[in-house]
């Protein structure tokens, strides 16, 4: 390999330190009309009337949108693939409003003064009706949060919106129970994960233009191009033929951007006016009315033998998906599936959940995806365990943990291909030099430092759904065109896939010619989440290659009027060793653009039935001091398996961005609410996020692996890297100073508290 | 009201609204560079120099700016690139939105201090949010960038 595996520049790279505008809003037209939303005050009320009459004689308002103004056919924002198994339980304006923030109306005029005089003008009487605020208290309740007759579950999730139901299951086990009491040792602990603001730091944006074919053309900062497209002709009840979405370069995703959180206003607005409009969210509404992680907690009960062989895991998850379901069904799922296997050794397990709204934001999808509360759990047991078996917990990790060519029954029974999470902790053991610093080091001064590991695993794509396609085509001079439909978020996809074209194509980097996407010209990608795009569309540039090969080989055949099979390419031309016939690239490319009729293009799309888990183990050194319970983490070292790394730089930033990510989870992070449920955290003034100063020392290093199934043997990176920060610093803390939390964020006082309590 | 300034070093008059921010009114000036990622002082995206010292024009008035030098990283191309170039090859340039506030401060902070220790490089820096990168990249950036200035290789 020459290409693969090499720290390259991103393709975009100068644009973006030149602060060139690239971004949704820089290139939005000047004469958009500004929307903005009027929200609702209350948790849940049904509206009564609503006026807004005078607000529309405000000079320069242009149109102001109710709930009697849109189709009454009820979609949802999540983005995923058709038939999506979220509920379809939206409108785009509904009369019952379902949390402090959900839309009341749409407002659309010249310019914001105008926008923000008339939203203080329009006339709203809600019935204020009794809100569920508890997600505890959800299921069956007697509110329901959606009794509309055209609520829809499009799969079987076990949905029920008469239970205030958006998912339910029972997977694993039966007879678990026997299996428990065959153990020595049974503990059973319930961990409590809040709701966390992906916070991208560009907002949730989009604009909407009509174009000369009459048709909608929505510029959204997204993650998924190609849902986004149904997702709005959804909403607006018209053929997805009239509809195409054109991704700019984005600012961050991190899963809030894949949730057309606010698409479909812009979009209804030009569609109503034919004006060119365009919406973008403060960071206020960003924190209030956005797709949050969701908060869950999960109950584990593990059972083992005395010498330390775990034999019965069972978990439930109560996951809260707020007023609105989208992602609600899935993401619960990873929160067992992705935290039992890393344990496979276990002969028996079980996994069941439920799902419920509850009147606060909606949650959606976000870095890890429920794999990360559920591993946040799994792994603060292990350490309990341990603890209880008075065993150190790196040996009883080791004694259970999935090893390569381990079948992993709770992970739909796939096999463990390509697993070096065993390499990885003896070297992340070895970079922290735990035998020396476990459990805790007293500093004097009231410091005292502890370590603490996690294990994460997440998938690569989602197997037997997800689809990525690319398309090369050959132009002048023998330069290609990859057109791909996956979305960089910044990550540098477009440079990473560009690497695996080029390492195929035998050439260089600057050959490869790159742009985002665009869903009337990009072939189809089910978009940039669930840790896709390099395993998955990097396949699918694999065989587009391959075949794009086999037509420059025989188009080069042609014009040396030799027989194919008697010919190879190697990236700069077409050759027969035998005769000592050449023909460039170059020239084949400039040839066939004159009397040809054998196109230098090649399509090709892959889905993987399987998903191969990248592993991760990450070992937090955290110094808690001990008047005020405040931790600080000092050092973080992690290695990570995730098969063929192809850019080692971008890899690695990607995983200290992913680690400092979960830091600020699980020590600060919290999307908290009034008793009224209006929400405190409301800018980054209250919600705060990890400073440089906070996130002490990472160090990351990589330990490879092969994925046969993966091109080049790669595996993915985008989320396993945010899943071992808050179970590693959680049993760092422990180990410093004895206390156990359980629910994050791991504040200053619930540490002290917890001290005082010990004493 | 009415204001004069220099924007990257062009006289500019205008007839402005009072509340105007001056995030607001360089964007509409064409420096697009500038970006807005909160609105209450907190990330540091909106960084730009006024007499050359960063301030956060998200909650400055552009009237504030009237007689001054207003500098955006439109104004430092080639000072933009030549730091950017080890932030790309650390890969820490990511999404890029944060790029434009956080390099404007680091070139703030080459000019402004004379000692570099790791402490004084995060303080100045820490407004500066970052979600992609955790901060490791971005650190790696300006300590070669720093080395480099100093003499030291590329
Ligand atoms: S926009 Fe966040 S500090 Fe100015
Ligand atoms: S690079 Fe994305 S926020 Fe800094």
């Amino acid at each position: 390999m020459k290409i693969v595996n090499t720290s390259i520049m991103k393709k975009d790279a100068m644009a973006l330190v030149t602060g060139k505008p690239v971004y949704t809003d820089d290139i939005a037209p000047k004469d958009c009309l500004v929307i903005k939303l009027l929200r609702s005050p209350h948790a849940h009320a049904l509206i009564e009337e609503i006026n807004t009459d005078i607000a529309k004689k405000v000079p320069g308002i242009h149109s102001i949108f109710t709930y009697k103004d849109v189709p009454n056919k009820r979609f949802t924002m999540a983005g995923q693939t058709y038939p999506e198994p979220s509920p379809y339980d939206r409108l785009i304006l509904d009369q019952r409003v379902r949390y402090v923030g959900d839309v009341v109306a749409i407002v659309a005029g010249e310019n914001e003064k105008v926008v923000e005089k008339a939203m203080k003008l329009i006339k709203v009487k809600y019935q204020v009706l009794e809100a569920i605020l508890d997600f505890r208290k959800a299921k069956d309740n007697k509110i329901l949060i959606h009794p509309e007759d055209n609520w829809k579950a499009l799969c079987p999730v076990g949905a029920d919106n008469k239970r205030n139901l958006c998912a339910h299951a029972n997977d694993g086990d039966e007879n678990i129970d026997k299996v428990f009491e065959e153990c020595d040792v049974v503990l059973q602990n319930t961990y409590h994960t809040k709701a966390n603001q992906q916070t991208p730091m560009e907002t949730f944006r989009a604009y909407a233009t009509m174009d000369m074919f009459g048709r909608l053309n929505v510029v959204s900062s997204t993650q998924i191009p190609f849902h986004v497209r149904r997702i709005v002709a959804n909403a607006l009840d018209i053929s997805k033929s009239k509809v195409r979405v054109i991704k700019p370069r984005i600012g961050g995703g991190f899963g809030a951007k894949q949730t057309a959180i606010m698409e479909v206003y812009p979009a209804f607005v030009t569609y109503m006016t034919g004006r060119n409009s365009k919406l973008i969210f403060t960071r206020e509404e960003s924190q209030t009315a956005s797709s949050p992680r969701h908060e869950m907690e999960v109950t584990i009960k593990i059972g083992a033998t005395k010498d330390g062989i775990i034999k019965a895991i069972d978990l439930y998850t109560l996951s809260n998906t707020g007023a609105y379901g989208e992602h609600g069904p899935t993401t619960v799922g990873l929160s067992g599936h992705k935290a039992i296997p890393l344990y496979s050794k276990a002969k028996s397990y079980r996994f069941r959940y439920d799902v419920v709204y509850t009147n606060t934001m909606s949650a959606g999808a976000y870095r890890g995806y429920g794999a990360t509360q559920g591993i946040f759990a799994m792994e603060s047991i292990i350490d309990e365990l341990a603890e209880k078996l008075g065993i150190n917990p790196i040996t009883l990790r080791e004694k259970n943990m999935v090893r390569e060519g381990d079948l992993m029954p709770a992970y739909y029974r796939e096999t463990a291909n390509s697993c070096a999470l065993d390499r990885c902790l003896e070297r992340a053991k070895a970079m922290i030099d735990w035998d020396n610093k476990y459990p805790r080091r007293d500093m004097g001064n009231g410091k005292v430092r502890g370590v603490g590991l996690g294990f994460s695993m997440q998938g690569s794509s989602i197997s037997n759904v997800d689809v990525g396609s690319v398309a090369i085509k050959v132009s002048d001079d023998g330069f290609y065109n990859l057109m791909v439909g996956a979305t960089d978020m910044g990550t540098g996809c477009d440079t990473v896939l560009s690497q695996i074209a080029a390492e195929c194509l035998d050439c260089s980097v600057d050959n490869i010619i790159v742009h985002g996407v665009d869903t009337d010209t990009s072939p189809y990608d089910s978009g940039s989440y669930a840790s896709s795009t390099t395993y998955l569309t990097g396949m699918a540039v694999v065989k587009t290659c391959e075949k794009l090969i086999t037509k420059i080989k025989t188009l080069g055949a042609q014009y040396l009027n030799v027989d194919v099979e008697k010919v190879d390419f190697d990236g700069k031309k077409v050759f027969d060793l035998e005769d000592n016939k050449e023909i460039s690239l170059k020239d084949i490319a400039n040839k066939a653009m004159c009397n040809n009729n054998n196109t230098l293009y090649a399509s090709e799309s892959h889905s993987s039935k399987v998903s191969p888990p990248p592993y991760m183990v990450g070992i937090a050194e955290v110094e808690v001091d001990t008047e005020t319970g405040k931790v600080d983490v000092i050092n973080y070292k992690a290695v990570v398996d995730c098969g063929t790394v192809v850019n080692p730089a971008l890899a690695r930033v990607q995983t200290e961005g992913g680690i400092a990510q979960g830091i600020g989870m699980a020590l600060y992070e919290d999307v908290v609410y009034t008793n009224k449920g209006s929400l405190q955290t409301h800018s980054f003034m209250q919600y705060k996020i990890p400073t440089r100063k906070d996130v002490g020392t990472i160090e990351v290093q990589f330990e490879s692996s092969y994925e046969p199934t993966g091109p080049f043997g790669v595996k993915s990176i985008g989320e396993v890297v945010i899943n071992t920060s808050s179970p590693a610093i959680a049993n760092a803390v422990y180990n410093a100073v004895g206390v156990r939390i359980r629910e994050l964020p791991i504040t200053p006082e619930k540490v002290f508290m917890g001290m005082l309590e010990k004493k | 009201m009415e204001i004069k300034l220099w924007i990257n070093g062009k006289l500019t008059e205008d007839n402005i609204e009072p509340d105007t921010p001056l995030l607001e009114y360089v964007r509409s000036k064409g420096c697009l560079s500038v970006k807005r990622g909160c609105e209450t002082s907190n990330c540091g995206l909106c960084t730009l120099w006024i007499d050359e010292k960063p301030v956060l024009s998200c909650t400055v008035l552009a009237a504030r700016a009237n007689g001054k030098h207003i500098t955006t990283l439109e104004g430092l191309q080639e000072e933009a690139k030549e730091f950017g170039e080890f932030m790309a090859k650390e890969g820490a340039d990511q999404c890029g939105y944060c790029n434009p506030g956080f390099i404007m401060n680091v070139l703030a902070m080459v000019r402004e201090l004379k000692e570099f220790s790791d402490e004084d490089i995060k303080e100045y820096l820490v407004g500066n949010l970052c979600r992609c990168t955790g901060y490791m990249g971005q650190f790696r950036a300006v300590k070669a960038f720093l080395n480099y200035k100093r003499g030291g290789e590329r």
